[in-house]
């Protein structure tokens, strides 16, 4: 049976709103309010990072040096380049075309693997180097030397940090890499329009949010007290 | 739709605006600035991250409504760091009485 015509929805709408541009605003509005509690989910963490990081500075600036500055600043340009492929996905969904949108969309994902990928070796590294706390904690040789003017219980503290931050911004990636797995296979099934691809657009909103922690865990574990 | 479709070209010169800090944030760890260091770090994340919200997400095209539970997110967030930093940094300025020391109030008749 057939809906009269001044029922009719186009593709996408739910019944509840009046149009496409109402759905639109009520959608962006929904991501962002989960945004928001991400942020002060994030937002706690960062507090005690900024609690311990001033009370305990030198041990922090120690274990920022174990850590391999050129890899982590590869992958923050690597995640950025997720970020750009991600945008462009938003774009072509905007623009109609389905390849274009396939594409970015497996852009985006092969760069978050990448960036997985590379914290994956980064992880393994702490293992080689005993510095993982509470699991794995015998810092020996050149790592000792640099955690040593800090003290040793107060650098594990840092690698509790930099585990705890790291982690959880890693756990952010794996999801998003999961909702552009469904965003890929709804693409293929022709389910967005230039009118209706919201999904997209909101999947693009929390991925670019997960760039954004790691902005801010780049300089903040990498870059303590600086390299000179 | 409302919203406006964006040239790639902005896309794009944004990324690069984004690599251009990276580089420059990496660089400047390098060079010894004592305490702004921490501020010139924190200083390009935050310029990284107003790229990413106004062009990327798209904030800049956002009604007012949207634009108003950004910032009142941000906001909360700096509150949160303030309030906390505030407190644990001025707690040793005024030494709370040591309880031992004290000998017991004078009992009235």
């Amino acid at each position: 049976m057939t809906e009269p015509e001044s029922h009719a929805h186009p593709i996408g709408m739910a019944h509840q709103f009046e149009d496409l541009d109402q759905q639109h605003e009520a959608d962006t509005l929904g991501i962002w309010l989960f945004l928001v509690t991400e942020i002060m989910f994030f937002g706690g963490v960062f507090a005690a990072y900024a609690i311990y990081r001033w009370l305990y500075f030198a041990a922090f600036e120690g274990g920022s040096h174990i850590l391999d500055i050129k890899l982590g600043a590869a992958n923050t340009i690597v995640l950025l380049g997720s970020s750009l492929t991600m945008v462009l996905a938003v774009r072509s969904a905007q623009t109609g075309n389905r390849r274009a949108l396939i594409g970015f969309l497996i852009s985006t994902m092969f760069l978050g693997a990448i960036f997985l990928g590379v914290k994956a070796y980064e992880y393994d590294q702490k293992f080689v180097e005993h510095v993982v706390p509470s699991l794995d904690w015998a810092p020996q040789g050149d790592a000792l030397a640099k955690l040593a003017p800090g003290g040793l219980d107060h650098a594990q503290i840092y690698f509790f940090f930099y585990f705890a931050m790291t982690g959880l911004h890693a756990i952010h990636m794996v999801i998003g890499m999961g909702l552009l797995f469904w965003l890929v296979l709804r693409a293929r099934k022709d389910s967005f329009t230039p009118h209706y691809f919201a999904p997209v657009e909101v999947v693009g909103l929390y991925w670019h949010f997960v760039d954004i922690v790691w902005i801010f865990l780049f300089p903040l574990l990498y870059l303590i007290g600086g390299r000179y | 739709m409302s919203q406006p479709i964006v040239p790639q070209k902005t896309y794009i010169l944004v990324f690069l605006g984004l690599i251009g800090l990276t580089i420059l944030t990496t660089g400047v760890a390098f060079i010894d600035l004592g305490p702004f260091n921490t501020v010139a770090a924190l200083a390009i994340a935050f310029s990284k991250m107003m790229l990413v919200v106004l062009f990327f997400m798209g904030v800049r095209h956002s009604s007012g409504l949207v634009r108003i539970m950004v910032v009142a997110g941000f906001f909360w967030l700096a509150l949160l760091i303030a309030f906390t930093m505030s407190d644990y940094r001025t707690r040793a300025w005024t030494p709370a009485p040591d309880a031992w020391s004290i000998t017991a109030p004078p009992t009235h008749p």
